[in-house]
């Protein structure tokens, strides 16, 4: 890059931070300077001459002691103990390629499952096109991905559905304490697993899946608008049928709980949020 | 350049200063950006700008293919500027010829310059402008459109890069040619600026030009870059804030 | 999804709704998305469209040039499609040389094109052995969502009945007249989803689908091409089954296209 005047540029951060953070909904450019009020400039920032300019677009976050911008677009920033959801792209004598939504595949070597496996088996466990739920568990330098599959709630995904949203949105589908999550596996029966690169795993009945997709399509869509929290409850409230939902099965991950750490207070929780509104026509 | 004296070369400038569209020395076209016009990218754009018509896509940081292009400490950034058969007046035969081939080169290293391509090693972005509709100046409207892309994919930059073309019409300098001017006029010099730090990451020129125009030009051309960054950054937030739903548009 | 390899799981998913006579987004088997036509997007060609089918956007423009007819072919123009599949519509495509999904778009495109008679190449004759018009009819897929030769065709359609022959600035003729277009064909896509077939197949349909088939027809009860494609089956009653649904689709979609 260019002068070399530039320091310290920090990687996009997501969250994790303390929940008493500023509220305020700033959107800011890359290029825009940030007023640092004595703060350390962190994720989705860099620093020249003493000021502090924004590197990505997003949300201005002061969460003492730092400054950041949440993104509000961009593909999955890994970061250690995410849960994500990654399908099989690639298999080889140790490990497995796995696709996450991320600038990197990630490789899970077979030290890093529950089973047993010896040199070349790998196939017989996992194959091209699988689903599974890992953890995050390095970054290096590199670029590599450290992924595994050793925890609970971590596994092989069979049947059920896949949707994809944006990561940017996964904090509103998780909610304030797992408030949205919570309220969308209650009304539905349906078994969640959230992965923090966008990815959501759904299992129930047709009528239970079916739900929750149009649930993380409004969340998605509209999530930008006031009264989203509203709004899905009356649609899962009107929506709601006779039926129960089917059985789960035992061998899939547990459903519900929000997965990774408390999720940073960004794009809104209750109140109007800002975020991309559905690709516009030219 | 066209050649002066040739029979039907239209009048460039009136004796009041107005040029063949009737525009003042330093006014630029109508200019209106759409951020996230496409479904498939991870960020768009779309751009008209006079009567042209330029698109923007960026995908990733991703994975490089083939794997011998990627570098151990960074992205690398790959950018392919192409223009569609129907364009232009002439019809052009699809592929990259080595105008396409240039302009790709010189519009991929000025986002190099700006992109913290160390953040993401071994990996790549990939830049593509495909110019639908074009009269002159289509590689600034095409950067334009992929610097407004990049942000609306979230790749982390010093700035947005605005850039326009200035060039000399009847001894005049002026800003934004359209294309009788860059066809009969005596200079055209695209730029790109940096608006953090000032400096320019594209820069080039053909015709003729006294220093003391050149010096003219460059001062033309970063304020017509400031306008045109204000363009940039409606667009976006337009996209991404609450209640707004026109995108970005130029005072005339 | 990942941009190269589908997760099982979604397509076991789709297949189970398809069993059901559902799809991913709610469409029944026998739906088109969305569908409209920008005529005039583009000013530099000689007649252009903006077509799109949901999320799927293609461009067409059509440009005529003069040139000498071929000698064995002394009173006719000629005509050449061509679609550009570039890689800022998908991250499924990467630059180069074309791919032959893109030359088989292409061909399928031109092949209705042609065999409708869309245009008469014996009006592009301007002067017999000398002067002809060729017409090319350009494509350029900009986002891709699923289904590209339905929006290729139409835009390319719509291009075509907006086109103005550009007499005048070739020095043939006074007044720039309007390109005749003799006929309107229409070409329907659907895929097979286990014992389901669809119409219209989203990325994702096409990706889990197992096998394609591909209906051209024009205004006045013709089929005119068809294309069988990706690995799977149709039986006869099958193929009766999508034309007879191809007719229905196909005049909905002149009807989109004039405007109606």
């Amino acid at each position: 890059m260019g002068s070399g005047h530039r320091t310290g540029h920090r990687g996009r951060g997501r969250g994790g931070g303390p929940p008493n953070a500023s509220r305020e909904r700033v959107l800011v450019l890359p290029g825009e300077e940030i007023p640092a009020d004595g703060l350390k400039p962190g994720p989705g920032t860099y620093r020249v001459n003493g000021r502090v300019y924004a590197s990505v677009l997003g949300l201005l976050n002061h969460t003492p002691p730092t400054v950041r911008i949440i993104p509000l677009s961009g593909r999955y920033i890994p970061h250690p103990h995410d849960v994500v959801i990654g399908t099989v792209t690639d298999v080889q004598g140790t490990f497995w390629l796995l696709d996450i939504g991320a600038p990197r595949w990630a490789p899970l070597h077979m030290t890093g499952t529950p089973w047993k496996i010896d040199f070349g088996e790998t196939a017989q466990y996992l194959k091209v096109g699988n689903s599974v739920v890992v953890a995050i568990e390095t970054i290096e330098n590199t670029g590599r991905i450290g992924v595994t599959m050793l925890g609970e709630g971590l596994g092989k995904l069979e049947g059920g559905s896949l949707v994809e949203i944006s990561p940017a949105r996964i904090p509103r589908v998780i909610g304030r304490g797992g408030s949205m999550i919570g309220t969308i596996t209650r009304l539905t029966g349906a078994r969640v697993v959230v992965g923090q690169n966008g990815r959501i795993w759904i299992d129930g009945s047709p009528e239970a899946i079916l739900r929750v997709t149009e649930v993380l399509r409004m969340i998605e869509e509209e999530g930008q608008r006031p009264g989203l929290t509203e709004r899905v409850q009356g649609y899962l409230q009107s929506t709601a049928g006779p039926r129960p939902a089917r059985e789960p099965r035992s061998d899939a991950p547990r459903p519900g709980d929000p997965t990774g750490p408390e999720p940073l207070p960004g794009p809104g929780e209750d109140d109007e949020t800002i975020g991309p509104s559905p690709g516009p026509d030219f | 350049m066209g050649s002066v004296g040739a029979k039907d070369v239209p009048v460039l400038l009136t004796a009041d200063g107005k040029r063949i569209d009737g525009r003042r020395l330093d006014e630029l076209r109508p200019l209106k950006i759409t951020a996230g016009a496409l479904h498939a990218a991870d960020g768009s754009a779309f751009v008209e700008w006079g009567a042209n018509k330029v698109m923007a896509a960026v995908y990733g940081p991703r994975e490089v293919h083939p794997r011998h292009l990627q570098e151990n400490n960074k992205a690398i950034v790959q950018c392919r500027y192409n223009m569609a058969a129907f364009s232009v007046d002439e019809r052009k035969r699809p592929g990259l010829d080595r105008r396409s081939q240039e302009i790709s080169k010189v519009i991929g290293e000025a986002f190099e310059s700006v992109i913290f391509v160390e953040e993401y090693p071994r990996t790549s972005i990939d830049v593509y402008i495909e110019v639908l509709q074009a009269n002159a100046g289509t590689r600034c409207a095409g950067l334009v459109a992929a610097s407004v892309a990049l942000a609306d994919a979230g790749i982390p930059m010093v700035d947005l890069l605005p850039a326009v073309a200035v060039g000399k019409v009847a001894g005049e300098i002026v800003l934004d040619l359209k294309k009788e001017e860059d066809n009969y006029g005596e200079a055209d010099l695209p730029m790109a600026l940096v608006p953090q730090s000032g400096r320019l990451v594209l820069l080039q020129m053909e015709g003729h030009m006294t220093k003391a125009e050149l010096s003219k030009a460059l001062d033309l051309g970063v304020k017509g870059c400031q306008q045109v960054y204000e363009v940039m950054k409606d667009a976006l937030r337009s996209r991404y804030a609450v209640g707004r739903s026109a995108p970005g548009e130029a005072a005339a | 999804m990942s941009d190269e390899v589908t997760a099982e799981i979604l397509t076991t998913h789709l297949l189970e709704l398809a069993r059901a006579g559902k799809r991913l987004d709610g469409r029944g088997a026998d739906e088109y998305r969305p569908i409209h036509v920008e005529p005039g997007f583009v000013a530099s060609a000689d007649g252009s469209a903006l077509a799109t089918i949901g999320n799927t956007k293609v461009v067409s423009g059509v440009k005529l040039e003069i040139g000498k007819p071929y000698p064995d072919t002394p009173n006719a123009g000629t005509l050449t499609t061509n679609a550009e599949l570039v890689p800022l519509s998908s991250p499924t495509f990467e630059p180069g040389p074309p791919h032959p999904r893109a030359i088989e778009v292409s061909r399928v495109v031109d092949r209705a094109i042609r065999a409708a008679e869309t245009i008469d190449l014996k009006k592009l004759c301007v002067t017999p052995g000398e002067k002809n018009w060729t017409c090319f009819v350009d494509i350029h897929v900009i986002d891709h969502s699923g289904n590209l030769i339905d929006t290729a065709l139409l835009a390319a359609l719509t291009a075509l009945s907006h086109t103005v022959t550009p007499a005048k600035r070739f020095g043939v003729g006074e007044v720039d007249t309007p390109l005749v277009v003799e006929h309107f064909p229409v070409e329907c896509t659907f895929v097979r989803l286990g014992e389901t077939i669809v119409v219209d197949p989203s990325f994702d349909e096409e990706r889990a689908g197992q096998g394609r088939i591909t209906v051209a027809t024009d205004e006045v009860g013709n089929v005119v091409a068809m294309q069988k494609g990706l690995i799977g089956a149709f039986s006869p009653d099958d193929v009766r089954d999508v034309v007879d649904r191809a007719f229905r689709h196909g005049d909905r979609m002149r009807a989109i296209a004039r405007g109606n």
